[in-house]
């Protein structure tokens, strides 16, 4: 096993323990949200790994940077008590979640046993910003154009949204 | 580098956990980070299918990179909106509990 | 055979005039002007009349023999199927010898009666469009009687058979808004039904055996060519049926036109409409139910004679129908109180006879007798009818009498008519009867129907005398009010009433018989008619009786109705006290007679109780409330609305999670089954 390997497997369990963490944590809202920054920051790890460089960046930036701390914003701006699991429909709810549990569970295994092809030795400066950068502006410049507007429309909202009515 | 599969095992085990997170948890924030999570693992997905067509011609070579961008921002947009969404609701009923609206019902 | 257009204007005309009545009054919704209407109706009738001459004016000239024919050929109305099984019913029409003599009866008593509607219908002002409906019925009525005449194929004569039913009720309920004559109306109808359903079954019957034979034909002339085909054919039956597991065709065939002809000419046991047809204007009844009509079953069987020769058990089955019914309606008739019952009754038992001969094989006879007696049956309603309004609607004989001298033309003309009935010799009735008679003695079955024709001659004196004495003899029994008021009628009325009584006193010399011409007249061949009808009718072995024999047959007669004379005379003139007595004495028999043998009463208990209770309890009540609107219709809406209400809105919990549940089974089931 290389060390690149390793690396993988160990971002791989943490990005795993943390989500579960994430999942499970019911008496902390906060601590919710630390543990999917710690999440995000593992897998951004692994797109390092996936030779994806400037996403790692922007994932580590905007994502767990930005996202996160907007949760952690409003979190403690409502100061919010301790949640509790959804009450569990008894039985017929029980064993569907177990059903769909074991499916997925046998799918899982099928997705990680597939044979697909050995991933093929990248150009040099792959995943690097200039040339992703070159692809952006040049193959998917409506692609940023049309987020942008996406951006602008979110702003927008967002301000409409959260404002106090006037009265 | 480990086999593309596992890669995409992974991802596929975090969605899982973020669908187990938005059908189980009640306050609506819980609800939010995990479909992060959901939208974070299938970036993963994309950027391991990408590092597998690594060689493919210059067109398309970037393509999952270029879609997990757009997915991030579209996630920034909607966790803006979503918050908005959740502060207006705490400000009507004081509370984040998804029991709480369910006004259109029979 | 010579083609000609004149025809379809024949048939066309009053057909033309109903249509412009018919949009007058749908889309005027007023009444026009009561001259406009007259000029339409009447001369389309008259016009009709017309052509029909300058179209006998053209049929003599083509040599006599079977291509003596008019044809028109307007289109193909229904053709279905290809070579060996097509079906083609062309609207096309032809004028023989046969529906000449038709066409020149109708079209002309026809035309008299519109005339003296004109003046008949003038008295109601009832309603302000129901002049011009009356005329639009009537004109509906020409055109489907000539339709029927001249049509020259089965199913044409079936859609002029129905046409001249539906105008039948219409004309019979024309006062609709008293509730009995829309009932007599529907009576007739239905009545009439039955007998169409026999002749629907005839026609396809015939049909159907002359596709099988190969020659899938409906016009008259081409099922003739065909009949040697057919002769022979058999149609299987149910073994446990008499005379073996098939029956010839043709007898089949021939036995389903009778029942229909039945229903449409009033025989037993379909006669029960015509009497409550009298609920209708006189007019109506005088033309539909004297003059036309009811004597299209009889044209529909001479039209068939061909068929008719070849089926002699059917034939046998006309013979004894027509005599029963005969004497059956005559005998009710003596007891009749009403002016127009009785001459219903009469109708009944005239159409007995006509169709008594076209049994024995004398069709000729019977055609000859139907063109008196539309002549004579005419002036005796139309007269009736001058009656009823000289004693202002008053239709009981027994508050009538005395109107000899109050109204003299009436009376003389009512007189004509009673003579001409009763077989007084030399008048019309007498030739034509008498060569029913002489048919008679050919009848199957020996001589019984030979004496029951003699009888119903001498009933048929009896009651028309009765009826004369006690309208117009004695003293006026009606009440002061009306015996001031009588008075005659308007010359729209009398023309048409002296025009008839011509016809019913010198009508008889078109078809003289042989006998007669030479014996009286020196003349060789006397017999008009005959002659001219022989190529078309089916030739029959006829009686063949001395001279001498028919005149005595003829004295005969004339003294049983001589006898019936008498006795009507001296019962209702001389001593008034008679039939009182009589009717005392014998109280069970009269009182049979009175109720017409209860016949309507027990067709009333026996089918339409059952029927209407069936239709109501079981049909309406069980199947239509019950299982198409409870269960099929208001059962889907209740079930679908308990399915939607008790179970679907569940699922509508206002819990975004439980949806997004939902979502993702869903979501797992069809990733599971694209992944499978």
């Amino acid at each position: 096993m290389t060390a690149l390997q390793v690396l993988f497997y160990a971002f791989a369990a943490l990005a795993l323990v943390s989500a579960l963490g994430m999942l499970f944590n019911v008496r902390n809202a906060v601590a919710a949200a630390m543990s999917l920054v710690v999440t995000m920051v593992s897998l951004a790890g692994i797109y390092v790994l996936l030779e994806a460089h400037l996403v790692a960046a922007i994932q580590i930036i905007v994502y767990a940077g930005a996202i996160v701390v907007l949760f952690l914003f409003v979190v403690m701006l409502l100061n919010l008590r301790a949640d509790e699991f959804a009450p569990g429909r008894q039985w017929p709810t029980k064993t569907a979640a177990l059903l769909l549990v074991v499916a997925a569970g046998a799918h899982l295994v099928r997705i990680v046993s597939a044979e697909l092809p050995e991933p093929a030795v990248p150009p040099a400066g792959f995943g690097g910003y200039a040339l992703l950068g070159i692809a952006l502006y040049t193959d998917y410049v409506l692609l940023v154009e049309m987020a942008s507007l996406l951006l602008l429309a979110a702003i927008v909202g967002a301000v409409i949204l959260a404002k106090r009515k006037l009265d | 580098m480990v086999p593309i599969s596992h890669v995409i095992g992974l991802s596929a085990l975090l969605f899982m956990i973020g669908v187990a997170g938005v059908a189980t948890r009640r306050n609506l924030i819980v609800v939010l980070m995990s479909i992060e999570l959901m939208l974070n693992a299938v970036n993963l997905a994309f950027l391991g299918f990408n590092r597998m067509w690594a060689d493919v011609d210059a067109v398309h070579r970037y393509d999952g990179q270029v879609f997990v961008l757009m997915v991030i921002t579209v996630a920034a947009a909607e966790v803006a909106v979503g918050l908005g969404i959740v502060i207006s609701m705490f400000r009507n009923r004081d509370s984040v509990n998804l029991e709480d609206v369910s006004l259109l019902k029979w | 055979m010579t083609e000609t257009q004149l025809l379809r204007w024949i048939v066309l005309l009053p057909l033309l005039a109903a249509v412009y009545h018919g949009v007058a009054i749908g889309v005027a919704r007023r009444a026009s002007d009561r001259r406009l209407v007259v000029a339409i109706s009447c001369g389309a009738v008259i016009g009709t009349f017309v052509l029909a001459c300058v179209a006998l004016g053209k049929l003599v000239q083509i040599p006599r023999g079977p291509t003596r024919v008019l044809v028109d050929d307007v289109y193909t109305w229904i053709g279905a199927g290809v070579s060996s099984t097509r079906f083609s019913a062309e609207l096309g029409f032809q004028v023989d010898p046969l529906s000449m003599t038709m066409l020149l009866i109708v079209s002309f008593v026809g035309s008299l009666i519109h005339v003296y509607s004109v003046g008949y219908m003038d008295d109601d002002h009832r309603e302000d469009k129901g002049f011009q409906r009356f005329f639009c019925y009537m004109n509906l009525f020409m055109f489907s009687m000539l339709v029927l005449i001249l049509a020259d194929n089965v199913v044409l004569m079936f859609l002029g058979w129905e046409g001249v039913g539906l105008c039948s009720y219409l004309l019979i309920g024309f006062w609709y808004a008293d509730r009995h004559n829309a009932y007599c109306g529907a009576k007739a109808f239905i009545v009439n039904r039955v007998g169409d359903f026999a002749f629907l079954i005839g026609i396809f019957l015939l049909f159907a055996t002359l596709a099988r034979a190969g020659t899938p034909v409906t016009a008259f002339r081409d099922i003739q060519a065909a009949f040697e085909g057919i002769r022979a054919a058999t149609v299987a039956v149910p073994a446990w049926l008499p005379w073996g597991p098939a029956w010839p065709v043709v007898e089949v065939v021939a036995l389903c036109f009778f029942i229909g002809a039945c229903g449409k000419s009033a025989q037993l046991p379909l006669y029960v409409w015509l009497p409550d047809a009298m609920a209708g204007p006189t007019p109506v009844s005088a033309l539909i139910h004297a003059a036309t009509m009811v004597t299209a079953g009889v044209y529909m069987v001479c039209r068939l004679s061909f068929l008719f020769a070849a089926a002699p058990a059917a034939s046998a089955v006309v013979a004894w129908t027509g005599g029963l019914t005969a004497v059956f309606a005559a005998t009710i008739a003596i007891a009749q109180t009403d002016i127009k019952k009785v001459l219903a009754y009469s109708t009944v038992s005239q159409l007995g006879l006509m169709f008594l001969a076209a049994g024995c094989g004398g069709y000729g006879a019977a055609i000859f007798h139907l063109g008196t007696h539309a002549f004579f049956k005419a002036l005796l309603f139309l007269a009736a009818g001058a009656v009823i309004l000289a004693m202002h609607h008053e239709q009981d004989v027994r508050r009538m009498g005395g109107l000899r001298r109050r109204i003299k033309s009436t009376h003389l003309v009512f007189l004509i008519g009673v003579l001409a009935i009763i077989g007084a010799p030399g008048l019309s009735g007498f030739f034509s009867k008498d060569e029913i008679l002489v048919w008679a003695t050919r009848a199957p079955g020996g001589p019984w129907l030979y004496w029951i024709a003699v009888g119903t001659a001498g009933l048929t004196a009896f009651y028309m005398v009765r009826l004369y004495c006690l309208t117009f003899l004695g003293e006026c029994r009606a009440p002061a009010s009306v015996k001031e008021q009588i008075h005659e009628v308007g010359p729209w009325m009398l023309v048409p009433l002296f025009a008839l009584a011509f016809f019913a006193v010198f009508s008889g010399y078109a078809g003289l018989p042989a006998v007669w011409g030479e014996e009286l007249f020196g003349m060789d061949d006397s017999d008009s008619l005959g002659r001219f009808l022989a190529p078309v009718l089916a030739k029959v072995q006829g009686p063949q009786l001395e001279h001498s024999d028919e005149m005595r047959m003829a004295g005969t007669a004339v003294l049983v109705a001589g006898a019936g004379t008498l006795l009507a005379w001296l019962c209702y003139v001389r001593r008034p006290e008679l039939p009182g007595r009589i009717a005392a004495a014998f109280a069970g028999a009269h009182r049979a007679l009175l109720n017409k043998y209860w016949i309507d009463e027990l067709y009333d208990a026996l089918l339409v109780r059952p029927l209407v209770a069936f239709s109501d309890r079981v049909l309406f009540r069980l199947v239509d409330a019950g299982l198409v609107d409870g269960v099929l219709v208001n059962g889907t809406a209740r079930s679908v609305r308990a399915l939607a209400s008790h179970g679907l809105k569940y699922a509508q919990s206002g819990l975004a999670q439980s949806y997004v549940f939902f979502m993702i089974a869903g979501a797992a089931a069809l990733v599971g089954w694209l992944l499978r």
